[in-house]
């Protein structure tokens, strides 16, 4: 089933990610190659089979309730983009 | 030196015939010569290296030495290790220098190993060339016209050009063990679960398993015990007694030593055999498995029957974990933030279109669409349940093997930029290697020959949960009969 170019446009929206006219051009002839390839699972009857999520069958681990942290916002803002009093600046979003 | 095991070298350590300062400084100047043809090393960070090596020398003087104390160890630049820049090969990390260290780089300081630099890759992994990263393609010590494989060819090219003795890389579906084969050194992926997946840049959470690249399976085995272990900050790390690894390289029992691998069966899948395997791969293997059989080991033909599913089903499974982790790069943060945009939406949008590179890009739109509305059941699903299928094919092919052996990748190492057009051509290189990371079964890939433009070609050994012990015994006794692993690069004297 093709992608059609709103689609991929839509998509990208979707992923945040910013796309010229071009490049979802050139994304849509790929994007559509690799789902020709993924179609080929549609082929296999899979009625019945219980989905595997990863390789180990593995219950969540629980802990006590404690603090384990420490408070290291000082370390981690030290590499953010923008940081004021201890707040990640980001453009207004409330006016 | 150059070829020397890790035994050989610790025992030069802690003979004092050799510091670590010296040995890590042969290794520094060895990158300085050899790296600038090679594009294998991102960081090299000179004065923290040696730092750590006078630190291990301190250590071996004390009487305090460990198997890896003092041994400088190439890390690809995936892992987080604290005040080291790391990249991940790509502009969205090109600054970032992490505030932590993974758990493999805690292991491995406590173990008193040395961080010789940090090891190109494609970007965040999503590669089978290591040409998608944002500082170039590595380029394969062999042929430099050559891509060393992906995604960790920096590891595999630092290694095979003898400029670090063993190096760390991820494997998500092959990024280990196909760098490995291309450029004829040694790779490991553990069991899933086995090494924690903390501090490692999240590619597909279900599939990232961290592991050993070097000159021999003795080599990765000791390797593998400073890297495995228990970790409760990954959610899906095992909590199981610890292991040595290299238990199963000890000499056979006397009077067996013609034949060292009595009584192992081989399972050779008929379907790694077929279409799409080079002649010249599949003569080196074949050449491979009769000298296993020398060494007493029986072959069993056996069958995979979903193998030509493996990588349809993965390039579902790893886009769609891999668009949701890579969520978390919004440029707020940390990482890229694009110099001019209007609102937060728009914020968003340009830092990841101009911080991500295509083939990211590309892997992202295809996990945003089959995790979208209305086609969750047809593509991730759908995947899922063929992932069991072909873990229930592994599953009753070890009831009638113990190991099963084939080709890591179908070709030997391809020309640089030759598959950069076409994704699909460059996804089914993968087709022998994906099937282990969705089952979470442990592979190998061994040097078995040489190919194509004299090249070298990879034989895969693959195990059940837990058979990393045996598997590497296995290629001991290959590698005591054989010496291709042995080989070395031309140009890197």
């Amino acid at each position: 089933m093709p992608l059609s170019l709103p689609e991929v446009k839509r998509i990208a929206w979707l992923a945040r990610i910013e796309i010229t006219d071009a490049e979802a051009e050139a994304a849509q002839g790929q994007l559509n190659g690799i789902f020709k390839l993924i179609e080929q699972m549609q082929s296999v009857d899979t009625e019945g089979v219980a989905p595997m999520a990863h390789g180990q069958d593995l219950v969540q681990r629980l802990r006590e309730d404690r603090v384990t942290e420490t408070d290291r916002h000082a370390l981690y803002q030290a590499i953010a983009p923008q940081v004021e009093n201890g707040l990640y600046l980001v453009p207004k979003v409330i006016e | 030196m150059l070829n020397s095991t890790l035994k050989q070298l610790s025992a030069l350590l802690t003979q004092k015939k050799l510091s670590s300062a010296e040995l890590t400084q042969s290794c520094l100047d060895r990158v300085a010569r050899l790296n600038p043809g090679l594009n294998a090393f991102l960081t090299v960070d000179a004065d923290r290296s040696l730092a750590q090596a006078r630190a291990a020398d301190a250590q071996i003087a004390a009487g305090k030495a460990q198997p890896l104390t003092g041994i400088p160890v190439a890390h690809k630049d995936i892992f987080c290790a604290k005040g080291w820049r790391t990249t991940c090969g790509s502009k969205m990390l090109a600054n970032f220098v992490s505030p932590y260290d993974a758990h493999v780089v805690e292991q491995l300081n406590a173990a008193g190993a040395v961080i010789l630099g940090k090891t190109n890759m494609d970007e965040f992994a999503m590669g089978s060339s290591s040409e998608t990263g944002f500082w170039g393609p590595v380029k394969n010590p062999w042929d430099r016209t050559r891509v060393a494989g992906g995604s960790s060819g920096g590891s595999a090219a630092a290694v095979a050009a003898r400029i670090a003795p063993v190096a760390i890389g991820t494997d998500t579906g092959g990024s280990i063990r196909q760098p490995a084969a291309f450029s004829g050194i040694c790779g490991l992926k553990p069991t899933y679960g086995v090494v924690s997946r903390y501090g490692m840049v999240a590619f597909a959470s279900s599939l990232d398993q961290g592991g050993p690249m070097g000159k021999s399976a003795e080599d990765l085995a000791l390797l593998l015990n400073v890297m495995a272990g228990f970790d409760a900050r990954d959610s899906t790390s095992l909590e199981r007694p610890a292991e040595d690894y290299a238990r199963a390289l000890e000499a056979p029992p006397a009077g067996d030593r013609a034949r060292p691998l009595g009584g192992l069966r081989i399972g050779v899948p008929k379907e790694y055999f077929g279409e799409g395997l080079g002649s010249d791969v599949a003569a080196a293997v074949e050449a491979a498995l009769a000298q296993f059989e020398k060494l007493g080991a029986k072959r069993i033909a056996i069958s995979l029957p979903n193998t030509g599913l493996s990588v349809p089903a993965y390039y579902v499974i790893a886009p769609a974990e891999a668009s949701s982790n890579l969520s978390r790069f919004d440029g707020v943060r940390y990482g890229y933030r694009a110099a001019e945009y209007g609102d937060l939406a728009d914020m968003y949008a340009k830092s990841r279109a101009q911080g991500f590179g295509a083939e990211v890009k590309r892997r992202i739109l295809i996990g945003t669409y089959v995790l979208s509305h209305g086609y969750y059941d047809a593509y991730y699903l759908k995947a899922q349940k063929i992932r069991r299928l072909i873990a229930q094919d592994f599953a009753e092919a070890y009831k009638q093997c113990d190991l099963i052996m084939g080709p890591t990748a179908p070709s030997v190492a391809f020309a640089l930029g030759s598959m950069s057009s076409d994704p699909v051509q460059m996804y089914l290189n993968d087709i022998y290697t994906t099937a282990a990371n969705l089952a979470g079964l442990p592979a190998m890939s061994i040097p078995c020959g040489f190919g194509e433009g004299g090249m070298p070609a990879g034989l895969q050994i693959a195990g059940n949960y837990f058979a990393e012990a045996r598997m590497l015994g296995a290629a001991h006794q290959y590698q005591l009969a054989t010496d291709w692993h042995l080989r070395q690069p031309a140009g890197t004297e």
